[in-house]
């Protein structure tokens, strides 16, 4: 059974090419839209990795990742953070709260397939 | 005040910069150090043979006791050598410096002056690129709308044998969003477009607001009668077109409690009041039955040809400068950096209870000063809300520089201070060594 990749980004056409891409190498990926209830639908989907992006309505990235790190459940699940803003200070937030990489838009797919693989858990 | 006179005032700076006792500098010219006083006090005019010697003893031409350098120069050439600590700049000899080059020392004011301009102007890009939502926004929307294109482009360009459905799929998603990108953009080029044009105007919406209030002269003949408010909308448009809309904010703020403090004290009142003479703040306060606060409002956006100079420094609990209407002979800080010694700091923990006090700025050229200030509170404290208090320090020029009352001597702020064992200090001096 291949492991799954939830996409947590409001683009619905960077959602589409990153499901392509990872969908293609062999990942079973699941997406979603909003910041509202981001965290309830990690806890019901229980990924293996979360792509998650730091600006979405409702409640960005930093918020969720810092419930989910709280959370015994999905403490541990790697997650990668998709930013528009390169900064250092977006860096070190995404750092503090729990993100296990950081990636700037734009990216390039082979950089996120990279990505993934190597912090996909084995 | 004459030249000569003034020369006292330079002479005691000088002495106490080099940590010299008056007696000591009172022998060394020859003089007793009671006509030494006298001459420090600018009560006695100097020249000559005297002029020469004082100006021996304390290691200076005798033209820069008796003529002196400009204060702005000086106070410039010190910012100077206090951001560049580095060069350990020979700050004791600043005005030696500014009287025998000034061509030169005129220059390097002026360069770095520039230098800090340029910084500021990088700060407030900086400061407006990370915090401003609508650029942040507009940002975010074209570089996600470009991340979406590149990957779509990637895929059609890099997937060997892609299938048709999912060609024509990602075909009509670059599609979509370059023309998202092409609106995105042009939004973005006409919020770059409505912004100040050049990196020298993009100031703080304060800078923004005083730049402003001086191209005025404080004073708007126009809100003088507008109880309907109409003058300001006139004065709004017209800030517009020079200022971002946080200043204009501010300014209408400002404007408002202008018309205001005009109703409650009428143009036609204070010629009266300037007629009758003798008119004090805390006269006009009793008689018009405003507040302190009120009253000096009044009397900083009056025009300086009716009430005379006056000035005005308002700042919030935190020490940030809210309004600045500097004084001739008297610097004020553009940031809340000002000397922890001046009275606007004392009243902020004793509201609604004024205090006078006479103060001399150090450093040259500085006049005595009669300095009023009050604070107030906007905003009650309650068990969940903090009070919010405003303070605030009229500056009138000293009507009795000769008289008994002494003058607490004051700074601008403690890097260019050389008042030695002070206890408010906050940092070294690059004037003196002491903490």
């Amino acid at each position: 059974m291949s492991k799954q990749v939830l996409v947590i980004e409001d683009e619905q056409n960077i959602i589409e090419a990153i499901s392509f891409i990872l969908a293609r190498d062999g990942w079973d990926v699941k997406t979603h839209s909003n910041g509202h209830d981001a965290v309830d639908v990690v806890r019901v989907r229980n990924p293996d990795l979360i792509i998650l992006d730091v600006m979405l309505p409702g409640k960005s990235g930093f918020d969720i990742l810092s419930e989910l790190r709280q959370d015994a459940q999905m403490a541990h699940t790697p997650v990668l953070m998709l930013t528009a803003r390169g900064q250092k200070k977006d860096r070190e937030m995404a750092e503090r709260a729990g993100a296990n990489k950081f990636m700037t838009k734009p990216f390039s797919n082979a950089e996120v397939l990279e990505t993934v693989r190597a912090m996909m858990p084995s | 005040m004459s030249v000569k006179l003034m020369a006292g005032t330079r002479i005691r700076e000088r002495r106490l910069l080099l940590g010299m006792k008056q007696s000591d500098l009172a022998r060394l010219a020859g003089v007793s150090a009671s006509y030494l006083n006298l001459i420090e006090h600018n009560r006695r005019r100097i020249g000559g043979k005297t002029l020469l010697k004082l100006a021996e003893a304390l290691e200076v031409e005798p033209t820069l006791l008796s003529d002196g350098v400009g204060r702005r120069l000086v106070d410039g050439l010190h910012g100077a050598a206090g951001r560049h600590k580095e060069f350990s700049a020979e700050v004791e000899r600043v005005e030696e410096f500014a009287a025998r080059f000034p061509g030169w020392a005129e220059l390097l004011n002026r360069l770095s002056h520039e230098r800090e301009e340029l910084i500021q102007t990088v700060t407030s890009l900086t400061d407006r690129m990370a915090h401003d939502p609508q650029l942040a926004g507009s940002l975010h929307e074209v570089i996600s709308t470009v991340t979406a294109i590149h990957s779509a482009a990637s895929i059609l360009v890099e997937t060997k044998e892609l299938e048709p459905e999912w060609q024509g799929r990602f075909h009509r998603n670059i599609n979509e969003d370059s023309q998202r990108l092409a609106e995105g953009a042009e939004a973005l080029v006409r919020y770059l477009e409505g912004a100040p044009e050049t990196g020298r105007d993009i100031r703080s919406p304060y800078d923004e607001m005083h730049a402003f209030l001086e191209k005025r002269g404080y004073h708007f003949p126009e809100l003088e009668n507008d109880s309907e408010g109409g003058d300001v909308a006139a004065l709004l448009d017209d800030a517009r077109t020079v200022c971002s809309p946080g200043s204009v904010i501010l300014l209408q703020d400002l404007l408002m409690t202008y018309v205001a403090d005009a109703q409650a004290l009428p143009m036609s009142d204070v010629e009266q009041l300037i007629s009758q003479g003798a008119w004090t703040p805390e006269r006009i306060a009793t008689t018009y039955k405003m507040t302190l606060p009120q009253v000096f409002r009044r009397l900083a956006m009056l025009p300086t040809d009716l009430v005379g100079p006056v000035g005005l420094l308002v700042s919030d609990v935190t020490g940030a400068v809210l309004f600045r209407k500097p004084l001739d002979g008297f610097s004020l800080p553009r940031s809340g950096d000002g000397c922890a010694l001046w009275p606007i700091y004392q009243v902020l923990s004793a509201p609604q209870t004024p205090v006078s006090v006479t103060l001399r700025q150090i450093g040259m050229d500085s006049e005595r000063v009669q300095a009023l200030a009050v604070s107030e509170q906007i905003e009650p404290a309650s068990f969940s809300t903090a009070a919010v208090t405003k303070a605030y320090m009229l500056l009138l020029p000293d009507m009795d520089p000769g008289g008994a009352q002494t003058a607490r001597d004051v700074g601008l702020n403690c890097s260019i201070c050389g008042i030695s064992q002070c206890k408010a200090r906050r940092e070294p001096s690059i004037l003196t060594k002491a903490f």
